[in-house]
């Protein structure tokens, strides 16, 4: 019995340890998309620029990048430029201003340079919500069919773009032709 | 000085009370058309999990996400939907995480039945335990031998009262005889 005495507590230290050493690993803030692989959620949300105009989930048919950002978020000012970089090279980013104030984010886009082809008004973080957003900024990107493929949680650095997002990107435009 | 096992103690008596008296939830100026739609709504904003400040439900945090959540569930119940539509129209958006009470699937089972499981195999070691450790059968486990030795000293003890030859005669084997 007495390898039991032993035996026991090291079994347990070594599945708890094991356990433990996977979880530094995860990001707990990193949450799967429920949205993954279905359409963009119906809404109709007037554009920053203008009150009047207003943007549905028709006219997001990618390939596109969905940028959520705000005024209020510094983590969205840390990725402007990258976002910057990405449209110079040709690719479509809408912007989902996340609730914000209009004038602070007009302004914001005037100093920092405006990525987006577009930018949808959400002051109440209704398509937010529908979306799943918990943070800004988040990117989704979205297929031809409209169709959410991926989410990115954070920054978009260069880093990341190289590593992962850009083969993402790459086989989402290709699916176009 | 204080011990630390007191100072620890009373730190969590104090930890104790704070946690409770925040839990102690404001229901914010929401208003219902009855007592069941409150009801509703006072379950649903615990069960439901804020996904910004991850372990606080969306009636204790303040973030700004918990409200929009919480008017999301409150238009939703003053529409006439029930709880359970309410609960799985946020999972939709924000998955299983954003409840307390997740569904049994392939990947929550061992966190609904872990616990029993666990429980289970230690009360079946502590039973097998019992029954084989001879230590258990307690004074059955005496020989004939020590039962006259005890017997003697009895004896001998109370004719002389001599408690002191008693003890010293055999420490273990005394103290039983005792009983």
């Amino acid at each position: 019995m007495k390898w039991i005495r032993f035996g026991v507590p090291l079994l347990l230290f070594v599945v708890m340890a094991a356990f433990l050493a996977k979880g530094l690993e995860n990001d707990p803030r990193h949450l799967p998309s429920a949205r993954l692989n279905q359409a963009i959620p119906e809404f109709s949300l007037p554009t920053l620029d203008d009150g009047a105009v207003f943007v549905t989930q028709q006219d997001l048919k990618g390939p596109l990048l969905l940028n959520v950002w705000a005024t209020w978020c510094p983590s969205c000012r840390v990725e402007h430029p990258m976002l910057n970089t990405l449209a110079e090279q040709g690719i479509r980013i809408v912007g989902l201003n996340y609730k914000d104030e209009r004038a602070a984010a007009q302004a914001y886009l005037q100093k920092y340079h405006n990525p987006y082809s577009a930018v949808i008004f959400d002051q109440e973080g209704d398509l937010g919500l529908d979306l799943g957003v918990y943070g800004a900024p988040e990117t989704y990107f979205i297929d031809t069919k409209g169709v959410i493929r991926h989410r990115h949680v954070g920054v978009v650095s260069d880093v990341e773009w190289e590593r992962s997002l850009s083969a993402i990107w790459r086989s989402l435009a290709e699916e176009k032709t | 000085m204080m011990s630390f096992a007191r100072l620890y103690a009373i730190a969590t008596a104090i930890l104790f009370f704070v946690v409770a008296s925040v839990s102690i939830a404001t229901i914010d100026v929401y208003e219902f058309e009855n007592s069941q739609q409150e009801d509703d709504f006072r379950i649903l904003v615990q069960e439901l999990r804020c996904p910004k400040c991850q372990n606080q439900n969306i009636a204790d945090s303040n973030a700004g996400l918990a409200k929009d959540i919480k008017d999301r569930a409150y238009k939703l119940l003053r529409d006439g939907k029930s709880r359970d539509y309410i609960t799985n129209y946020m999972v939709e958006r924000y998955g299983d995480f954003i409840t307390y009470r997740p569904p049994v699937t392939k990947n929550t089972w061992v966190l609904w039945f872990g616990p029993l499981i666990l429980l289970v195999v230690v009360v079946l070691v502590l039973v097998l335990r019992k029954r084989t450790d001879p230590k258990s059968q307690g004074s059955a486990h005496i020989t004939d031998e020590q039962k006259q030795r005890v017997g003697a000293l009895l004896e001998r003890y109370k004719q002389t009262g001599e408690k002191d030859t008693v003890e010293n005669e055999d420490q273990g084997v005394g103290q039983k005889g005792k009983k």
